[in-house]
């Protein structure tokens, strides 16, 4: 398997008036052209992970790394114009909430335009062109009007379909997808993961899909890194889950409430400190 | 006698060409003691039915009743006192400028107790936070903590009819676990009637004996959590809902 990402000894760093705080403490792991999901509760430093290779922590955050490779190349050494040409072009990433990730005071047409034309430097009707083609790739139906909305005008479910449209136009060899569906009714969550799971079949792309769902996670994703307290505590084929064996990843699936099985109580997950001090769990072990 | 009954509900928002009918006609009741659920997709009314109940919907039509008694457009205190409501983000129900004394002393002192130190000191116990927690602000609190006290407030004018909307949903699984569990004490402890609404069908399997599906205003079927657990509906739309809400199928995708 030929390598795209290949993060090694990644660790994110807050300064705050108590100390250091480390967010993401010697994260490595290995991305082909699958779709790799990355779980764990919230404050587990599974968002700023994804931050992190897109280098988007801003100061006083610090990010080091052995390297953050993307096709053998060195992320980190970088300048930050070099970057600014990587992301979208070669890594796009898709947030949470389509309402704070698009402009409130454009169309969608000219922001599907405009990104079309940073990236691609095509005339204002193949910018059109293009981005009509894109709503209908993320099955728009009525993608003339929609050009004309503005983002307040959409729903949530096409608000990130409009999203994800955007991030396709440069045609990306990775996507960072950070709780895309969370905002999402079960049955436009459908639809976002089919675009996305065509994307990966049809382009080869790779994906990172930062969930807390790990059911989700279970059933979309190929392989699955469960984070706890800013480090990797096990990584495994997405199909087993359920099998998983750290006593962390277990209290998350017990505590979930089953359909299928009706449970007098649910369990509680006892937290066990040497799970935060234990090293991460690479890609070689 | 049940809890709460709903007939002919009909609520609606704006007004000429922005009108929008929010639940039509919708007929239930539930029973004291018993756990109801409201599931549907987003916009399909299932909090508006609580919002028309407790007055934060203010136009509706049809009739609605709790423990016998009908509900006008104007409640009185009896009313409050009887239904209680936990909202869904703690992040956003909970005055970031009072500390949980204060949240709670209020809403006593608003019910008219006079004996306000020991219920702030038993309210906080039945929820799961030691006295510690009493003079912290929200800003101070966890995401499950918050909601701890969201629903001591809650409990404050001992409610006999709890509406939980979306209880769990801001919260990781881990957190959801402990609210849900803190929740079906509580039922037990002081014999509450649960109307729930959540968009996770395994959660309000859980919760509920007894759950409402709702579509685009409509309730569509009400159907008992053992024919849902069996898969075993009746309505096509109810059908698509379990279906979706097992989980992403790639074979499926793929044809």
């Amino acid at each position: 398997m030929t390598e795209l990402l290949d993060v090694k000894n990644l660790w994110v760093r807050f300064p705050t008036r108590k100390g250091v705080f480390d967010a993401v403490r010697g994260v490595s792991f290995k991305l082909g052209r699958e779709r790799l999901g990355i779980v764990g509760e919230s404050g587990s430093g599974k968002s700023m992970t994804g931050r992190a290779i897109l280098r988007l922590i801003r100061a006083p955050g610090e990010v080091e790394a052995d390297y953050i490779k993307l096709d053998g190349e060195d992320l980190l050494t970088k300048s930050e114009a070099e970057m600014r040409k990587i992301r979208g072009d070669r890594i796009s990433m898709v947030m949470q909430d389509p309402k704070f990730s698009l402009n409130p005071v454009m169309t969608i047409g000219e922001q599907l335009m405009e990104a079309y034309r940073l990236h691609a430097k095509g005339g204002k009707a193949e910018a059109r062109k293009r981005a009509l083609e894109m709503l209908e790739a993320v099955s728009i139906r009525d993608p003339e009007r929609v050009m004309r909305a503005y983002p307040h005008e959409v729903s949530g479910g096409m608000g990130q379909r409009i999203m994800i449209a955007m991030m396709q136009i440069p045609d990306p060899d990775l996507l960072i997808a950070d709780e895309p569906t969370s905002a999402l009714d079960v049955s436009v969550q459908g639809q976002v993961l089919e675009i996305m799971d065509k994307l990966v079949r049809d382009r080869g792309m790779g994906l990172i899909f930062i969930s807390h769902d790990l059911n989700l996670v279970s059933q979309f994703c190929d392989r699955v890194l469960i984070m706890y307290a800013g480090r990797v505590v096990e990584t495994c084929d997405a199909d087993k889950l359920h099998k998983a064996k750290h006593p962390y990843t277990r209290g998350l699936l017990n505590s979930l409430p089953r359909f299928d099985a009706p449970q007098k109580r649910l369990e509680v997950l006892q937290r066990d400190p040497a799970w935060a001090e234990a090293a991460s769990v690479g890609p070689d072990t | 006698m049940s809890a709460l009954s709903f007939q002919g509900l009909n609520v609606w928002f704006g007004e000429g060409r922005d009108h929008v009918d929010a639940v039509k006609n919708a007929t239930f009741k539930v029973a004291r003691g018993e756990s109801f659920g409201l599931v549907g997709e987003s916009g399909s009314g299932k909090s508006t039915i609580m919002r028309a109940l407790t007055g934060l919907a203010p136009h509706w039509s049809g009739q609605m009743s709790v423990n016998g008694r009908p509900v006008g457009h104007r409640r009185d205190k009896t009313f409050y006192k009887t239904v209680q409501m936990v909202f869904q983000d703690p992040y956003a129900s909970l005055h970031p400028r009072q500390s949980v004394d204060q949240t709670l002393s209020e809403t006593l002192h608003l019910h008219g107790f006079r004996d306000i130190e020991p219920r702030i000191e038993k309210l906080l116990e039945d929820v799961g936070l030691g006295p510690s927690f009493r003079f912290r602000y929200p800003h101070q609190l966890s995401g499950g903590q918050r909601q701890r006290v969201a629903i001591a407030r809650a409990l404050a004018p001992e409610p006999s009819i709890l509406l939980l909307d979306e209880p769990t949903s801001a919260l990781d699984v881990s957190v959801q676990a402990e609210i849900l569990n803190l929740l079906t004490d509580l039922r037990a402890e002081h014999d509450l009637t649960f109307l729930m609404v959540s968009h996770d069908l395994a959660v309000v399997a859980h919760m509920c004996e007894r759950i409402a599906v709702m579509q685009a205003g409509d309730i569509v079927e009400v159907m008992s959590v053992e024919d849902m657990r069996a898969m075993q509906p009746s309505h096509p739309y109810t059908a698509q809902l379990l279906e979706a809400s097992l989980g992403y199928s790639r074979s499926g995708a793929a044809g």
